[in-house]
């Protein structure tokens, strides 16, 4: 099999949903380290568009934009486990999930670098964003994707556990258990899938270097 | 051809909703379609397949790819397919960006800008996708219909800033269900104006 990389960063989001989607379809890769501060030339090689990590390289060839990558996972490795529905119509609507939760959980990284007036817009944001999927995403279902995790998951999944530290490192308080019943079973029952388990970072680490990076950001604001 | 009853629920002027009517008609699917109302609050297009509702114009483009599969919108191969995606993806973050701005149109280096990194993308090659007419041309031909008035309100032409562009254009424009479907610039240019006009913009 060709090789496969996976550019990018320690502690970012999506670079973990392209984690996840690997390590579950057993797919061996080699990490790269990326420094944003002074980004390489075979990063702006592989992504001139955007200059951005994730990006996945395999065989060479680069592919950019972390859901594009998952659904190129998903394709190239269609077996065990599939991640995504097997009908044309459930597609679509697990399409519609991921670009809302590219659109919508932007939200959540604006949160962590706002402050005064913007701070609580972004806020307002997040929270519309998780009320609709509470009330119409994941319906009865265990996961998004129904019985098994599927990239949906991997979408929200990024997006939810880190939430939980960016609130922590903000000093607000947004993803109560009690609003968002359904969400918070999905959490639990999404960190309990074994592969996920095993590489989700510590929040308690997480929250130190995030504490950092905010206090720095507010200083510069 | 015919698998089931296929509604779209439409708006003219609307880019998305042409995005869908060229899928449809470069697959020979029949369909009815309703207008919508642009001011009346719902949002378009929705497609309705066998009473079940899709909405958000990229994906209803790949679901009518998927259901109906020949000729093929999307490559058959991974890594391409992913080149479309996100180019497809490029294209309407840009268009987030610039056009909910309410008509008011963007400046114009920006909008150069954007449409020589198209230009990049399509290389030498006739469509985004190679020699055929594929995913990504029908997701960025409808916009090309505002560029008149883009050009008018920005006193330039695309003909003249980006030619590899205009020429991916003109070559869209010789399909039948292109030329068919697209609403003739001047229309929209009026329609530009009359949005400018109720929003208040100079």
């Amino acid at each position: 099999m060709a090789e496969v990389k996976l550019h990018g960063t320690l502690l970012s989001p999506f670079v973990y949903r392209v984690i996840w989607a690997l390590k579950l379809k057993g797919v061996p890769y080699e990490f790269v380290s990326e420094d944003l501060s002074n980004k390489s030339a075979l990063l702006l090689k592989y992504n001139p568009v955007h200059k951005k990590i994730p990006v996945l390289v395999h065989g060479g060839k680069p592919v950019c934009e972390s859901m594009v990558i998952l659904q190129y996972i998903e394709e190239t490795w269609p077996q065990n486990p599939s991640l995504m529905p097997n009908n044309p119509y459930d597609r679509a609507h697990a399409r519609f999930w991921i670009k809302f939760a590219e659109d919508k959980g932007v939200a959540v990284w604006k949160m962590f670098r706002s402050t005064g007036q913007e701070l609580q817009n972004t806020m307002k944001e997040a929270l519309e964003m998780l009320q609709t999927v509470e009330e119409h995403g994941l319906g009865e279902k265990k996961f998004f994707n129904g019985d098994n995790i599927g990239l949906v998951d991997l979408a929200f999944g990024s997006i939810v556990y880190w939430l939980q530290v960016i609130e922590d490192a903000v000093g607000v308080k947004l993803f109560e258990s009690h609003k968002f019943p359904r969400l918070h079973a999905w959490l639990e029952n999404f960190k309990q899938v074994p592969i996920i388990e095993e590489n989700l970072p510590n929040q308690d680490e997480m929250l130190v270097v995030f504490k950092r990076r905010r206090e720095q950001l507010v200083a510069s604001a | 051809m015919s698998k089931g009853e296929v509604v779209l629920l439409d708006c003219w002027a609307s880019p998305f909703c042409l995005r869908a009517k060229i899928a449809l008609a470069e697959k020979g699917v029949e369909y009815e379609a309703r207008a919508e109302n642009l001011f009346g609050g719902k949002k378009v297009p929705v497609l309705l397949h066998d009473g079940k509702p899709l909405c958000e114009s990229t994906i209803i483009v790949n679901y009518i790819d998927e259901t109906w599969p020949s000729p093929p919108l999307l490559p058959s191969c991974a890594f391409e397919r992913a080149k479309a995606r996100f180019w497809s993806d490029f294209i309407d973050k840009k268009y987030a960006t610039y056009g909910k701005a309410r008509a008011r149109s963007p400046a114009k280096n920006e909008f150069i800008e954007i449409l020589k990194q198209l230009e990049g993308a399509l290389g030498e090659k006739d469509f985004f996708g190679g020699d055929s007419f594929g995913f990504v041309d029908v997701i960025a031909i409808p916009l090309t219909c505002w560029f008149y008035a883009v050009e008018e309100f920005g006193g330039f032409k695309v003909e003249n800033e980006c030619p590899k562009f205009s020429a991916w254009m003109n070559k869209c424009m010789q399909r039948e269900t292109v030329a068919r479907i697209l609403p003739d610039p001047e229309k929209v240019y009026e329609f530009v104006i009359m949005l400018r006009n109720m929003f208040g913009i100079e």
